[in-house]
C-alpha cells in the first residue's frame, strides 16, 4: 500500500523509514508551503484551526501523488485534534479523494482497536511480529536521535560566528539517520551528527539570551509552520527551549505520564486540567521558565485555539508575579514572515534592555 | 444574606430554574445581569482576551456588570454533566472549564468567585455534593442545603418538561416562575424550522438580533434540539463515526440529526458565534450530513458583535422564501 502521513518538524525522517521497512510504500509529505495552506483554506471550514488546515492541505497533496492511505492520530478530547480525523474524512469524500484515513486513538483509550489497526498495519506489509517489534523500536531510536541532534542545534545557533552553518550542520546530520538502518548506524550518526555541530565555529564569549518557546503542540514542532521561528530566535542570537519535543511528548501521554508536574505547577492559576491540547502546559511551563532563569517566552498558537486562548487570559498574570515577558503569537493564514520576525526583533530588543538594567542593578548592588 | 450574582448567559438559559431555586430557597438574594445590552457587549469586547469567542466576552461583560452589585458571583466550573462520547470523556468546551480563572484573572474587582467544579461523570448523584460545596461556602447547613436541593430540583423538572413540550426556554422560564400560562399556538404556522446551536447563541436575542421573534413573526414554529430528551438525541450518536468531545455540541448535533429524520421539519438553522471553535467542526459536518442524510435545507448563520438586524432578516427571508418555493413545488 502507498502509505502517507502528517508532516511535523523531521520527524518526517522516521515515519518514512518505518514505512518503508513494514513492507509498505511511503510517500512522503512534502514540507507544508503555501500551496499546501492555500489548498487546506479552501476546503476546510473557516474558523478551523490552523493545523486542521495544513493537514488538509497536506493530505490533498499526498493524494495527488498517489497516496491510498493516510496514517493519523486521534484523540479523547476536548482539544478539536482529536476530532481532527473524522473531520478530514468527511472533507476528503466531499472532495472526492479516494483515500483512506486510518487514526490510531491513544493506547489508553482504546487498546483492542490501536492493537487492530497494528495488525493490520503488519498484516498488510507482510512482515512477522518479530521484525515489526524491531522495525518500531528502531523507528522509535531515530525519532529519539533527531530530537538529540534538533535540540543540540538549537544550543550552538546564537554562538555560531558563520550564520546558517549549523542550520547546514543539522541536515547533514539528519541526513546520516536518514540513511541509517540500524541501531547501531542510529547511534553512530548520532556521536557523528553531534560531533560536526560541536564542531562549528563559534563565538563562546556571547552571553545569548534564553526564550522558551510554548503553545500548542503542531505550530510548535513544525518549522514550516511557525516560520522557523527557533531558527530565526537562533540568528538573531538566542538561545531557544521548546517545551514539547515528539519524543517528550509521546513518553508523557502513552506510556509513562509525567504530565502531573506541570499541572501541579499551573494549579494556582488553573484548576483544572486538562483542558485540552497544551493549554495547562502553557501556564506551568511559563512559570517554570521563569524558575530556570529564562529571559523570556513566546507563546504559539493557532489562531482561534480554544486551550491556548484560556491560557492566554490567564498568562498575563503569571507574566506579572513571575516577572517574565511573555509574547503571544497567534498564527494563522494570514500571518507573514515578516510580521513573525518585526515582533520577535522588537521582543528580543526589549529582553536586552531589560538585562542591561538589571546586571546594572545588580552591579550597583555590589 | 448574602447576594448572588448570575450573568445571564452561557448556562443561565438552561439551568437557572435549578440555581435560582436553591439560592432563594436558602433566603438568598439573587442579583441577576440584565439581558445582554449593548454596554454589557462592549464591557466583555474590552475585558476579555481579544481572541475569545462572543459568548466567552458576553460573559466578561455580565459578570462586570455585577462586579459591584453582588458578594458572589456564581461562575461554576463546568466540566461535564453525564459520561458520554466514545471513551467517556465528554466535557464542556474548554473554555468552560478555565472560565472562573479567566474571569478571576482578566477582570479587576471582583467579589469572591463561587467556582465549584460540577463533574457528573460518576452519576447524577454527585449533584448533590456539588450543591452541597456551594452552600457551605455561602455559609448554610447541610439540612437546609438538603431541603433547598430537593425543591431545586423538582423545580427545574417541571422545567425541563416544559421544553419537551416545546415551549422555548424563556417563555417556560416564564411559566415556571410568573405562573403565566402556557399559551403556544401554532395554529397559523406554514412551516416548522429546527434551530440548532448553543442555548446562550440561540435565545439571547441580542447576539442574534431577535432571530426567533424574527421566525415567529413569519409564522414559522420553531423547535430547538433543547426540547428534545437525551434518549431521543442520544439514539443519533451510533450514526456518527466518533461522537464530539464537547456537551453543548453534541446536543447540537444530535439535535440537528434527529430533525433530519422528521418529515415535519422543513428545514435546519444553525445559529454558530463568531470564532467558536467546535461550530467550526459542527457546522461544516451538520451541512454534509444534511445534504447527504435527506437534502434537508440547511443554512447557517455566524452572529458577531457586529450582527445587525437587516442581515439576519435578509437571510432568513430569503430562507424561508425559499423553503415555501420548494414546498409549493413539491
Amino acid at each position: 500500500m502507498k502509505i502517507s502521513f502528517p508532516h511535523m518538524g523531521y520527524s518526517y525522517i522516521a515515519f518514512k523509514w518505518l514505512v518503508e521497512n513494514m513492507g509498505h510504500e511511503c510517500i512522503v509529505p512534502p514540507e507544508p508551503s503555501s500551496r499546501t495552506l492555500d489548498l487546506g483554506v479552501r476546503y476546510a471550514p473557516e474558523f478551523a484551526c490552523i493545523p486542521f488546515k495544513i493537514l488538509l492541505g497536506t493530505y490533498l497533496e499526498v493524494v495527488e501523488m498517489g497516496a491510498e492511505v493516510i496514517i493519523s492520530s486521534g484523540g479523547m478530547g476536548p482539544c478539536r485534534a482529536g476530532y481532527y480525523w473524522v473531520m478530514h474524512k468527511y472533507l476528503l469524500e466531499e472532495a472526492g479523494k479516494d483515500v483512506k484515513v486510518v487514526a490510531f486513538e491513544l493506547p489508553r483509550s482504546d487498546i483492542m482497536d490501536f492493537w487492530k489497526k497494528l495488525r493490520w498495519l503488519r498484516k498488510t506489509g507482510g512482515i512477522s511480529v518479530k521484525e515489526f517489534i524491531r522495525v518500531f523500536k528502531t523507528a522509535w531510536n531515530k525519532i529519539m536521535v533527531i530530537d538529540d541532534v534538533e535540540m543540540r542545534s538549537h544550543e550552538i545557533r546564537p554562538y555560531e560566528i558563520h550564520r546558517g552553518d549549523t542550520t547546514r550542520g543539522l541536515w547533514t546530520a539528519l541526513d546520516m539517520i536518514d540513511k541509517a538502518n540500524t541501531l547501531q548506524e542510529i547511534q553512530e550518526a548520532r556521536v557523528e551528527g553531534l560531533r560536526q555541530l560541536n564542531q562549528i565555529e563559534q563565538d563562546r564569549s556571547r552571553k545569548p539570551l534564553k526564550i522558551g518557546i510554548i503553545g500548542e503542540i503542531y505550530v510548535v514542532l513544525e518549522p514550516a509552520a511557525n516560520h522557523y521561528i527557533q531558527i530565526m530566535l537562533g540568528e538573531m542570537g538566542v538561545q531557544t527551549d521548546r517545551s514539547i519535543y515528539l519524543t517528550s511528548y509521546a513518553r508523557k501521554n502513552t506510556i509513562v505520564n509525567l504530565e502531573g508536574d506541570v499541572f501541579e505547577v499551573a494549579k494556582p492559576y488553573l484548576n483544572e486540567a486538562p483542558i485540552g491540547g497544551h493549554g495547562v502546559n502553557s501556564i506551568g511551563e511559563t512559570i517554570l521558565y521563569a524558575k530556570h532563569g529564562f529571559d523570556g517566552v513566546v507563546q504559539l498558537a493557532p489562531f482561534a485555539c480554544i486551550p491556548e486562548i484560556v491560557a492566554k487570559s490567564i498568562i498575563p498574570t503569571v507574566s506579572k508575579d513571575y516577572s517574565i515577558p511573555v509574547l503571544t503569537l497567534f498564527i494563522d493564514e494570514q500571518t507573514g514572515k515578516a510580521g513573525v520576525q518585526t515582533r520577535l526583533e522588537a521582543f528580543v530588543d526589549l529582553l536586552e534592555s531589560r538585562r542591561e538594567v538589571r546586571e546594572r542593578h545588580e552591579r550597583l548592588v555590589i | 444574606m448574602a447576594k448572588i450574582g448570575i450573568p445571564r448567559t452561557l448556562a443561565y438559559f438552561l439551568y437557572y430554574p435549578l440555581w435560582k431555586t436553591f439560592f432563594e430557597d436558602l433566603n438568598h438574594e439573587i442579583v441577576i445581569s440584565p439581558p445582554t445590552t449593548r454596554a454589557i457587549l462592549d464591557a466583555g469586547v474590552k475585558e476579555a482576551v481579544n481572541d475569545a469567542c462572543i459568548p466567552i466576552k458576553l460573559y466578561h461583560g455580565h459578570v462586570a456588570y455585577l462586579a459591584d452589585k453582588a458578594d458572589y458571583i456564581f461562575c461554576p466550573r463546568l466540566v461535564s454533566v453525564r459520561k458520554h462520547g466514545d471513551f467517556g470523556t465528554e466535557t464542556f468546551c474548554p473554555k468552560f472549564l478555565g472560565l472562573p480563572d479567566m474571569i478571576r484573572f482578566g477582570i479587576d474587582h471582583l467579589p469572591e468567585i463561587i467556582d465549584t467544579r460540577v463533574d457528573l461523570k460518576k452519576g447524577k448523584k454527585e449533584l448533590f455534593n456539588v450543591f452541597c460545596e456551594i452552600g457551605s461556602q455561602i455559609g448554610n447547613t447541610h439540612e437546609e442545603i438538603k431541603r433547598a436541593f430537593s425543591k431545586a430540583l423538582k423545580v427545574q423538572k417541571q422545567f425541563d418538561n416544559l421544553l419537551y413540550q416545546e415551549i422555548l426556554p424563556p417563555e417556560a422560564m416564564d411559566i415556571v416562575f410568573n405562573h403565566k400560562p402556557a399559551q403556544v399556538s401554532h395554529d397559523n404556522c406554514d412551516l416548522t424550522i429546527a434551530i440548532i446551536g448553543y442555548p446562550y447563541v440561540l435565545y439571547d436575542s441580542y447576539i442574534n438580533a431577535g432571530l426567533i421573534r424574527l421566525l415567529e413573526k413569519e409564522n414559522v414554529k420553531i423547535l430547538t434540539q433543547d426540547m428534545l430528551s437525551d434518549k431521543t438525541m442520544n439514539r443519533q450518536a451510533k450514526t456518527l463515526p466518533k461522537s464530539l468531545f464537547w456537551y453543548f455540541s453534541n446536543r447540537a448535533v444530535y439535535g440537528g440529526l434527529h430533525f433530519m429524520a422528521r418529515p415535519d421539519v422543513d428545514g435546519i438553522i444553525h445559529v454558530t458565534a463568531f470564532a467558536c471553535g467546535p461550530d467550526s467542526l459542527v457546522d461544516r459536518m451538520v451541512e454534509i450530513e444534511a445534504r447527504r442524510r435527506r437534502g434537508m435545507p440547511y443554512l447557517s448563520i455566524a452572529v458577531d458583535e457586529h450582527t445587525g438586524e437587516a442581515g439576519v432578516r435578509t437571510r432568513i427571508e430569503a430562507f424561508l422564501d425559499m423553503l415555501r418555493y420548494r414546498r409549493d413545488k413539491i
